[in-house]
């Protein structure tokens, strides 16, 4: 092994080094990025192109008034979400966010499941009266425009 | 008047910063040295403005003066005293006059006993230190100011954000802004030796104790802030790789590159541009931290500020500050001379593994981060989370590890493997045991089982470089050094048990039902309300005992606050030394049972306190480093006053 590099050369190797690394960093967060990311959806959109069953996606919608179901265990709750064009049921096991109501609006993180349904891992209600969730304030909107597409 | 008082503190203060960085320009040049003198004073000044104002701003929120806009909105009058003063930093006006005020603290600090650089490089770092500090004035004044009035004072105030209302919580942001704004000494320092070509091993001395002092704030704030999430949150997890956390742990990885660094220019005269370099970034990640938690532009249940202005007008800070540091950068580092040689098997070889991989890991965290907000812009949504995260960045965290084990054994320039082969296969041996030991006893994912065998190497080599050491004679910084990599082995092990082997439960109890939980037997005794200060909860009692052992009692509610009107689960933990119970009362079934999560998280706890390991270690070799360079100062004094005596 050579003792030392000429000065030159060991600034280029180090470099070199650092630019072989960030290369790494960039195409492994890229690839990963692509399989991990877990994209946004309304219930409309999973019912025309459902997502793989094995990967995580976030549902967003409201819930829809009638449509929340206690199991017998207590803590697994049944409801439907829509977004004005579609709907998808719902499971969820764990203790609801203090705001989740029906006819609120939900962000669900989970995936589906064979049967068709989706499995929530997560809830994100209205956090508190002033902080929406980013994909709930657009939801609404979106909602608003539907509903009054809707109407005409 | 009380706020009057302190918005005129902060325009003179402002001004002082603009008078700070015109007269250390025009001071830099020939027959600009009466200028130049008062560039140090207006530092001590406008330090002693900011804090007065600050004061000012602690004032109106301990009196709850509600003509003052900020105080309506944030604060009440039945809340404790603690979450009044809390309140004056637990928004966004507050916590800017905060981080002002920290870093014309700092500024005012450095002005007055840093005295070893030459001066015309400390006038180049104050005048950096000013320009930046310009930029969150006019921010403050023109956009956030904390002491704007109401026309008509309500009657009460609409309280602080329940969530807030927690101790932790009200030390968490102070804690965290001392390591942000302590980072921009750091880049202030490498702008000043930029614009005047002083990289030396100097620079490198003075420098290092703010950054590491920066480290420790940002290391102990990130642990408790990671514990405040896990017990305050009742979600059982203790890091979410939320966009906020993030904000947190990007300056915390820059800064650790940072002063790793700093140590080899230190003591060596090497990797000069490279510190230039990371000083510029560790800033840098802390303005785009502030940047995205100030903003509002997450999706987080952090974001409490949602204001595009603001979001603007720090955008326009970032892009001046870091633009601008980088431009020189640019066009400076080509004329920095190359610093000492040393070869690839060596401390410095070792040190620059360990940037380049805290480099790498920076880069993944900010992409996964960023991402959301890049796609958003092409209209489609996505959320980034673990999966993501943990894989990906483990991929450079364990080479990381494993450097971290063998690089501290090595000596500077040039070392061989035969030296340190002993220590090295002790450590791999630590590994290779608790690999084989986990992987018989328990079927365990992949990442925890790396992340234990790591650890258990970790922990071994940790201690070796004191191997064959008097204990006395041992500089206080290799001391801190060993403690805080200890420190680092003794979270990843909790990390690694708490997600292998966490036992959760999820059910619907009766009063007078008993759940299991891993070893806990855990009995509903009854549940009642209770009321507080500003608010009434329905407080559940629980029996726990451990393997049949005696009956403990942990009482989690729901509490519903009034002011503003929220209901947080409050949970309730138990901590024996292998683990905690982790308990959180949820809503009443229609049969009248009640919903209980319970965890039984083996070791977590280990997660903190190695936390809290880390950052003790870098307080030890922050103290060491600081002794030592005033017994180095005192004996130069003492040198220089005897070759006057002598010459005389």
């Amino acid at each position: 092994m050579t003792a030392a590099f000429k000065p030159k050369h060991q600034r280029l190797v180090l470099i070199v080094f650092a630019l072989v690394a960030i290369l790494i960093a960039g195409v492994l967060a890229a690839w990963a990025l692509r399989n991990q990311a877990s994209y946004f959806y309304i219930p409309s959109q999973i019912v025309a192109n459902p997502p793989a069953a094995d990967r995580n996606v976030r549902l967003g919608g409201m819930v829809k008034v009638g449509s929340l179901k206690t199991a017998p265990d207590g803590v697994t709750m049944h409801f439907v979400v829509f977004d004005g064009k579609g709907e998808l049921p719902v499971t969820f096991q764990g203790l609801a966010p203090d705001l989740f109501k029906e006819g609120s609006g939900v962000v669900a993180e989970g995936h589906m499941m064979p049967d068709g349904t989706f499995m929530a891992d997560n809830l994100l209600a209205k956090h508190d009266e002033n902080y929406v969730p980013r994909e709930l304030q657009d939801m609404t909107k979106e909602q608003a425009r539907q509903a009054v597409a809707e109407t005409k | 008047m009380i706020a009057e008082l302190g918005l005129c503190a902060l325009w003179l203060a402002a001004a002082l910063a603009a008078l700070q960085l015109v007269a250390a320009w025009l001071g830099q040049r020939a027959g600009g040295e009466t200028l130049a003198r008062i560039v140090r004073p207006a530092a001590l000044v406008q330090a002693l403005l900011c804090g007065l104002a600050f004061l000012m701003l602690l004032w109106v929120f301990a009196r709850t003066d509600l003509s003052v806009k900020l105080v309506v909105e944030n604060s009440g009058s039945d809340a404790p005293m603690i979450y009044k003063i809390a309140g004056a930093w637990g928004n966004h006006e507050g916590s800017m006059l905060l981080w002002i005020t920290i870093m014309a603290v700092a500024g005012g600090l450095i002005a007055l006993i840093e005295h070893r650089l030459p001066e015309k490089t400390m006038l180049a770092t104050l005048g950096a230190q000013a320009f930046v500090g310009l930029g969150f004035y006019a921010f403050l004044l023109f956009a956030s100011n904390p002491f704007a009035r109401v026309i008509a004072p309500p009657a009460d105030g609409d309280g602080l954000n329940p969530a807030l209302q927690d101790i932790g919580l009200a030390m968490h942001p102070p804690t965290l802004y001392c390591g942000y704004v302590g980072l921009s000494i750091a880049f202030s320092f490498a702008v000043g030796a930029l614009l005047t070509r002083q990289v030396t091993p100097d620079f490198a001395r003075v420098m290092r104790p703010w950054i590491l002092g920066a480290w420790i704030f940002l290391t102990l704030g990130i642990t408790a802030g990671s514990y405040w999430s896990y017990y305050e949150l009742g979600w059982g997890g203790w890091w979410f790789w939320d966009p906020v956390e993030n904000a947190s742990l990007m300056p915390w990885l820059a800064a650790t590159a940072l002063f790793h660094s700093a140590s080899v220019l230190a003591s060596r005269d090497a990797l000069r541009t490279w510190t230039i370099m990371l000083g510029v970034i560790a800033f840098s990640m802390s303005m785009i931290g502030t940047f995205l938690v100030r903003s509002g532009i997450l999706t987080s249940v952090h974001a409490f500020a949602v204001d595009p202005t603001r979001g603007t007008f720090i955008l326009a800070l970032l892009a001046i500050n870091i633009g601008g540091a980088l431009a020189l950068f640019a066009a400076r580092a080509g004329t920095i001379a190359e610093g000492e040689r040393f070869a690839p098997l060596s401390r410095e070889g070792a040190l620059v593994i360990n940037n380049v991989t805290l480099s790498a890991v920076l880069g993944i965290v900010l992409v996964g981060t960023l991402y959301p907000l890049l796609t958003e812009a092409f209209g489609l949504r996505v959320s980034v989370g673990p999966p993501y995260f943990n894989p990906v960045s483990m991929v450079f965290v364990t080479p990381m590890l494993i450097v971290l084990a063998i690089g501290p054994l090595l000596r500077w320039r040039r070392d061989s493997f035969a030296r340190v082969r002993t220590p090295a296969l002790l450590a791999a041996a630590a590994a290779v045991i608790a690999l084989l030991a986990v992987w018989l006893v328990a079927g365990i994912a992949l990442l925890p089982l790396l992340g234990l065998t790591l650890a258990a190497g970790v922990a071994v080599s940790a201690f070796m470089p004191l191997r064959g050491r008097s204990l006395r004679r041992l500089p206080l910084a290799t001391c801190g050094m060993a403690i805080s990599h200890f420190g680092i082995a003794v979270a990843l092990f909790g990390m690694a048990v708490d997600t292998a082997f966490t036992v959760e439960k999820l059910t619907a109890a009766g009063v007078g039902d008993t759940v299991a939980v891993g070893p806990w037997e855990v009995r509903l005794t009854s549940v009642e309300p209770v009321a507080g200060p500003n608010w009434t909860a329905l407080a559940g009692r629980l029996s726990a005992s451990y393997r049949g052992g005696a009956a403990h009692e942990l009482v989690p509610q729901s509490r519903t606050f009034w002011a503003p009107p929220q209901t947080t689960a409050e949970s309730a933990l138990l901590t024996r030394w292998n683990g905690q119970l982790y308990t959180v009362l949820g809503e009443q079934t229609q049969d009248g049972r009640w919903q209980l999560r319970l965890w039984w998280k083996p070791f977590v706890t280990f997660i903190w306190l190695g936390g809290v390991l880390i950052g003790l270690g870098g307080l030890l070799a922050l103290i060491g480093r600081v002794a030592v360079d005033v017994r180095r100062r005192k004996a130069a004094r003492r040198s220089a006053t005897r070759k006057a005596e002598i010459a005389r």
